[in-house]
């Protein structure tokens, strides 16, 4: 689904992305994790074309992106912190991005009525808490039923409640074949959701596997001690 | 184009939500209905307004400008993830936030000079240049404002600069010219002069509005020779596409910067 070739990228002085390769899986539900400021999010925002990478390629459903749009149309996006215009309420955000995506495709309202956002759809959105936001992205990522789904740091910032629709709602979206690219701290739940992982360091893929394999090459039992005795071992 | 235009519309309708706008509207109106009370005849009133526009359009354009891009980060950000083509959406953004800053200036001036009826129809064209110029110094001054927030990380630091422009070309410039005429005041600096305004459109504005009334007589020579260069079509051409210059410079340079922005 997703091809990455020897992409690099810098911020000044800082080398983020340092010519990583990376293929990710049709219908995989791939976790990325690493230390903060390892590159995640850098890379994420590659795939969505929000960073321009200075070197390499990347290679979304076949097509080459080179500053084009259009191929966003098969892609839903929940941001790590989502910020919406303060001004407008709830409803104006979803009916906002309805009419900008201006597809005939199914609507999908399952995470909206799971949150029960509809209580709060006529608030401004700076009235709204994180968490509410935080739903508010997730709903959004998921409303057009897109091919593939990115989600950065999902369920940081929602209770359990909805966090655990919101991860019910990724393992469906798994099953029906969607590809989906989580990162997360929470290993756990990297543990629940993901076929494969892919570590992340310094700007370079360190290990890409299954969940399995990752605890498996690290001798330990639970995926938050294999992580962290790899971070170890690569810090040494 | 379609997209353009729906981005527009909530630009529109953040901005208009906002208090900012009401507060610059308000503004308008208050001077001006203070000026036309208390400003004497109607060509004082015109003095007057011209300084009031000249100084506060572009001092609010900029500055409103460049604190409402740093805001919309995270909203330009999400549209950006959405299938919106980049150039679609600077476009959409800076008609969305002129659009109310035009019609905010413009209503705050042109009720109360309404409710208090226009003297004679002579008034009618030095007014509506007066109009005019101050929507091109909107638009100026807010592709200035994206130009800097869009080329300056740091907020604090794009605050900083959008005020030091403003400064620049309201008092700054000015001084310069002043020194400049001090020092050279053994030569004939009426060309230079008028090579210098063209290169200022606070200056230029300034000009061209006050070759409408005839204390363009009380400057003298320099007065008639800035009569006869703006009076002339040549003259009117040249500042014509001086302001426009003014306009896309500026926007164009922030809209490079804005392709291949990271956000």
């Amino acid at each position: 689904m997703i091809e990455i070739i020897q992409i690099k990228k810098r911020f000044g002085r800082l080398t983020v992305l340092d010519d990583l390769n990376l293929h990710i899986g049709r219908g995989k539900i791939t976790g990325i994790v690493g230390p903060n400021g390892s590159g995640k999010t850098t890379l994420i925002k590659s795939i969505l074309g929000l960073v321009r990478p200075d070197r390499g390629s990347i290679i979304v459903a076949g097509q080459v992106l080179n500053g084009d749009w259009q191929y966003r149309k098969m892609i839903g996006y929940m941001p790590q912190y989502g910020k919406y215009p303060e001004n407008l309420t709830v409803e104006e955000i979803i009916s906002m991005v309805k009419n900008l995506r201006d597809e005939p495709g199914n609507i999908d309202r399952e995470l909206y009525d799971r949150f029960e956002l509809d209580r709060e759809r006529s608030k401004k959105i700076h009235t709204l808490s994180g968490g509410t936001r935080q739903k508010l992205s997730a709903v959004i990522a998921f409303l057009f039923d897109p091919d593939l789904l990115i989600l950065d740091e999902p369920t940081a910032g929602l209770d359990p409640r909805a966090s655990s629709a919101l991860k019910d709602k990724i393992l469906k979206e798994g099953t029906e074949g969607k590809t989906i690219i989580i990162t997360s701290h929470i290993m756990s739940e990297l543990e629940e959701l993901c076929d494969e992982i892919v570590f992340i360091l310094g700007g370079k893929i360190k290990f890409q596997g299954s969940v399995q394999n990752m605890i498996e090459s690290t001798r330990e039992f639970k995926l938050e001690r294999a992580v962290a005795s790899m971070m170890e071992r690569i810090s040494e | 184009m379609k997209v353009i235009v729906k981005i527009v519309r909530y630009v529109l309708q953040d901005v208009y939500r906002g208090k900012w706008l009401i507060i610059y509207g308000l503004l308008f109106w208050l001077m001006t209905d203070l000026l036309m009370r208390f400003g004497g005849n109607s060509s004082q009133v015109f003095m007057s307004l011209i300084n009031v526009i000249l100084i506060f359009i572009p001092l609010i354009s900029v500055i409103f400008g460049t604190i409402y891009l740093y805001n919309s980060r995270e909203f330009i950000e999400m549209l950006l993830s959405q299938p919106v083509n980049r150039k679609h959406l600077f476009f959409g953004m800076y008609i969305g936030i002129v659009i109310p800053l035009i019609s905010g200036f413009v209503a705050g001036i042109g009720i109360p000079l309404l409710y208090s009826g226009i003297q004679s129809r002579a008034d009618i064209i030095p007014l509506s240049i007066l109009l005019g110029t101050g929507i091109v110094l909107t638009m100026i001054f807010l592709a200035m404002a994206f130009l800097i927030s869009l080329g300056t990380e740091d907020r604090a630091k794009g605050l900083g600069y959008a005020i030091l422009i403003w400064l620049f070309f309201t008092v700054i410039y000015d001084g310069l010219i002043l020194i400049l005429i001090y020092l050279y005041s053994e030569y004939p600096l009426e060309h230079a002069t008028i090579i210098m305004s063209l290169l200022n459109p606070i200056d230029l504005g300034r000009l061209l509005i006050l070759m409408q009334f005839d204390i363009a007589a009380m400057l003298g020579y320099t007065g008639a020779v800035f009569q006869k260069f703006f009076g002339s079509l040549y003259g009117v051409l040249i500042s014509g596409s001086m302001m426009l210059i003014w306009i896309t410079v500026p926007l164009y340079s922030g809209l490079r910067i804005f392709l291949r922005k990271d956000f």
